[in-house]
């Protein structure tokens, strides 16, 4: 067992965990954290995509470990008192989810996308998201939203 | 009839027993529940008349019923069905029904859903029932519950009740400036009214909150994370639970050795004979804890993809009735030997998997002999009575609850996580969380049936199909009988013997029946050198289908251009739960790579007044996507008790890089009740894909999936890649 601390969402918290243990599973199981999910444990769906300095990365491979020099952002850290990030605000006014599992992960890897390409072609986003699965099927919405959070963006809204 | 065989095999297909429970709260929970306000109960027995106004107090509550509505003393209404929320909308567009016939703003509605304490026993939410079933019965309670609340307003005015009206959560009195808000009425009241007959609902053409795009009820929870879903329950003192699995199907445990996982600090290993399971205070212990495990399994030599079309031909289900074919009318042997035009032709779909991003979990604690277990799944009180059975304690000391769940596609029936976390959690004396991976859920879970259809048809040189004989071998009845007239018919589902686990899936055989169906349709159109829109329509007088068939080719522009090599056109569709749907496809084929490419998808929908346009939509696209797996690449491919594919590295799903240009058409027909949409929507892709590439190709595939990943043993290599 060793002792982390670990920066999530802008506060340092510590953490008890064993070498090795993956940074969703400290997260969802040890922090409560439960926005971030678990869908494959073994990158390919992208449900448990959180950013680390602001690069998107799937918590369930990466040990807890090494993020512990990072900023860690999870979904519960986009919101700032009260208001929606705009690329939550998208989803939300796309109607961008059915179930919602993915929706997590969805907004995350969006805003990663529109962190560093912040004007993305519909290739670019394609490209970008296509590790993230909608099993519901949603990916006409999600692209949308992801356009429209770009614009909201381009007119002054804070990422 | 046939609606009522479909039920019954599709029962059996599920492992739903067939015996009804009734509800079994008492009066005494209910005054718990209630401590006053306005309660109105929807019972099936024509023995409750409607009764207004008698305090419950002293009024046995009926034991059949199917839903219920209270209104506090605040105002606030709460809606309770056992149906449950999945992705598919229902939590809004039920609540959205309630809202129009109660007459109260939509934000002023709380549904509970799925918890077998609190809301009427219900079979489950499958099948597209939802929205015919479940909002007729809120509709009556929710109109009901207005009726009363007009006639106590009118004994408090001393008027005749037929004067005030209600509006906007209120009683007015035209009359003079008088108004009551609900709150105001039930206030201090203890009120029960029990419905059992048809009232007068609201036609859907003067709906105002039904019929219209509301958002998802709690939208914002889902973009913040702030939803719990079944795998995000947490319990105070709660450990983590994992358990073994033998390498295969129908394996036997030949050794195990626990000693590694037992020196494991904090580590309990359970073993209740064939159950062999582990907890630890955190999940990343209790996942080493089973790897430490060092078990032998004997597994038996077992069917593959490869034996097992020849498989359901020689084994029939002979458990079930075999009182013979479906449908039968007139003669196909007369009509084949005098038809000039004849085709025999067989169609395969392979098993395939839900894969919902959320695997199945549950949380499990026990408190004393109760049990409480939350868990995703499309039947509570089926997995209610699971639990009970498991642990032999009465139904009354077990409770599920359902929170909103990431989806299940018919694939979460069951409750195995449920029985699994409730065992640990009474070895542990604390409560427990079971959250399967994603290969168990691709191996432990169930499958979408594979089928072997058999069609043989003839028609007449000017296009009229004379005969038609229709064999589905194990996938399933579900919209087995053709829409189109045809005076000759044989139609026959054939049960047989499954090598894996099956069940219910979005659709189920509907799916497969149709793209037998469409492609062989199409397949004589070309044969009588027919446009294939014109040939379906020529032997189809359905005016909905026909209808839907119009409004799809014209949005698509059908016979605008014609197929080249590289560019093919499809059009499929047909009718099944209520729902109407035909697909139209345009893709692209590398001619090089074959690689085949949607590029673009017009489907046009009916199913009745519709709820939630939004919703319906989103829906109808979802269905689309999902479609797109199943009819180009999903295959489970398995051999001697075990999944070969059991992750998304292997076993591939729709992604963004696969979704086309979708145009969905929605047909509102405020003058038919309304249809369930959660499933038909996924049937028309396949076959209109298959017709796209044969009209660019010239090539027929006739097994789903037409372009999979690495080719399904036993079936001749797809020449079409994807």
């Amino acid at each position: 067992m060793g002792d982390l601390v670990l920066n999530i969402n802008g506060a340092n918290l510590h953490v008890n965990a064993p070498t090795g243990e993956s940074l969703l599973s400290v997260l969802r199981n040890r922090l409560n954290l439960t926005g971030t999910k678990y869908g494959c444990g073994e990158g390919q769906c992208g449900a448990c995509t959180v950013l680390l300095d602001g690069r998107a990365v799937r918590s369930c491979l990466t040990p807890a470990s090494v993020a512990a020099d990072a900023k860690i952002t999870t979904i519960e850290g986009l919101e700032q008192k009260g208001t929606l990030s705009p690329v939550q605000q998208a989803f939300l006014d796309e109607g961008a989810f059915q179930c919602g599992y993915c929706t997590s992960g969805m907004v995350i890897s969006a805003t990663s996308l529109l962190r560093t390409t912040p004007n993305p072609a519909e290739e670019e986003i394609v490209r970008h998201m296509n590790g993230n699965i909608c099993r519901c099927g949603t990916y006409p919405r999600i692209l949308d939203a992801v356009k429209r959070a770009s614009q909201m963006i381009a007119k002054g809204g804070s990422r | 009839m046939r609606t009522h065989n479909e039920l019954a095999v599709g029962l059996a297909q599920h492992n739903i027993h067939d015996t009804l429970g009734w509800f079994q709260l008492d009066r005494r929970d209910f005054l718990k529940i209630f401590s006053g306000g306005l309660l109105v109960c929807l019972t099936g027995a024509s023995a409750w008349p409607q009764e207004s106004g008698r305090s419950f107090d002293d009024h046995e509550l009926p034991k059949d019923i199917s839903a219920w509505l209270h209104i506090a003393a605040d105002g606030c209404v709460t809606v309770y069905t056992g149906k449950v929320e999945v992705g598919q909308n229902i939590r809004t567009s039920l609540a959205q029904l309630v809202a129009e016939e109660l007459m109260v703003p939509f934000d002023a509605i709380t549904m509970v859903m799925g918890d077998t304490d609190l809301t009427p026993w219900d079979m489950g939410t499958f099948g597209s029932r939802s929205t015919p079933t479940m909002g007729p019965q809120l509709r009556t309670i929710a109109t009901a519950a207005r009726q009363t609340l007009i006639e106590t307003a009118a004994r408090r005015w001393n008027v005749p009740p037929a004067t005030p009206r209600a509006a906007d959560g209120k009683v007015i009195n035209p009359r003079k400036s008088q108004s009551l808000s609900y709150g105001d009425l039930t206030r201090g009241e203890k009120l029960v009214k029990t419905v059992s007959n048809e009232v007068r609902l609201t036609p859907a053409k003067d709906w105002k909150i039904a019929g219209t795009s509301i958002p998802k009820a709690d939208g914002r929870d889902f973009v913040t994370g702030k939803h719990q879903y079944p795998s995000d329950i947490t319990r105070p003192g709660m450990m983590f639970g994992k358990v073994l699995r033998p390498q295969g199907f129908n394996a036997t445990l030949v050794s195990l050795d626990i000693s590694e996982a037992e020196k494991m600090p904090g580590v309990k290993v359970v073993r209740e004979s064939d159950f062999i399971g582990v907890v630890a205070a955190d999940a990343w212990t209790a996942e080493r804890a089973l790897v430490a495990f060092q078990a032998k399994w004997n597994v038996p030599a077992q069917l593959s993809n490869k034996e097992l079309f020849d498989s359901f031909k020689q084994n029939p289900e002979t458990d079930r009735d075999e009182s013979g074919p479906e449908h039968v009318t007139g003669s196909v042997t007369q009509a084949m030997a005098a038809a000039p035009v004849k085709l025999e032709q067989q169609y395969t779909v392979q098993y395939i998997a839900h894969a919902p991003l959320e695997p199945r979990a549950a949380v499990a604690e026990w408190v004393g002999d109760k049990l409480t277990v939350w868990t995703g799944t499309q039947r509570p009180f089926g997995v209610r009575d699971e639990l009970a059975e498991a642990f032999r304690v009465p139904t009354t000391k077990v409770r599920v609850i359902q929170p909103d769940m990431g989806s299940g596609y018919g694939g979460k029936h069951t409750g195995e996580a449920a029985v699994e976390a409730a065992r640990l959690a009474k070895a542990a004396g604390k409560p427990v969380k079971v959250v399967w991976t994603r290969e168990e859920e691709f191996t432990w879970a169930y499958f979408r049936p594979a089928g072997w259809i058999e069609i043989k048809s003839g028609a007449q040189r000017d296009g009229t199909v004379i005969a038609w004989e229709h064999h589905n071998y194990n996938s399933g009845p579900a919209a087995i009988t053709t829409p189109y007239n045809v005076a000759n018919q044989i139609i026959q589902f054939h049960p047989t013997k499954s090598p894996l686990r099956q069940g219910s899936y979005r659709g189920l055989a509907a799916t497969a029946n149709h793209f037998a169906r469409e492609s062989h349709m199409d397949e004589l159109a070309h044969a009588v050198e027919m446009d294939p829109l014109e040939f379906r329509l020529k032997n189809l007088s359905d005016p909905r289908l026909c209808a839907v068939f119009q409004a799809a080719a014209e949005k698509f522009g059908w016979g605008r251009l014609r197929s080249t090599p590289e560019r093919g056109f499809g059009i499929a569709g047909g009718t099944d739960k209520g729902g109407y749907v035909v697909t139209c496809i345009e893709l692209e084929i590398d001619a090089t790579s074959k690689k085949v490419r949607i590029r673009r998808v017009v489907e046009a929908w009916e199913s009745g007044a519709i709820v939630n346009p939004d919703g319906l939509r989103n829906q109808i696209t979802g269905a689309i996507v999902q479609a797109i797996g199943g009819a180009l690449f999903e295959a489970i491919q398995f051999a001697d008790g075990r999944i070969l594919n059991p992750h998304f590295a292997q076993y591939r799903v729709p992604r963004f890089s696969d979704t086309p240009q979708i145009d969905v058409v929605l047909i509102d027909r405020k003058d038919l009740p309304s249809a369930g949409a959660g499933e038909t929507g996924i049937v028309g892709l396949a076959p209109a894909v298959g017709n796209a590439i044969f009209a660019a190709t010239g090539t027929r595939v006739r097994n789903m999936p037409m372009a999979p990943l690495n080719a399904v043993p036993g079936e001749q290599a797809s020449p079409f890649q994807s």
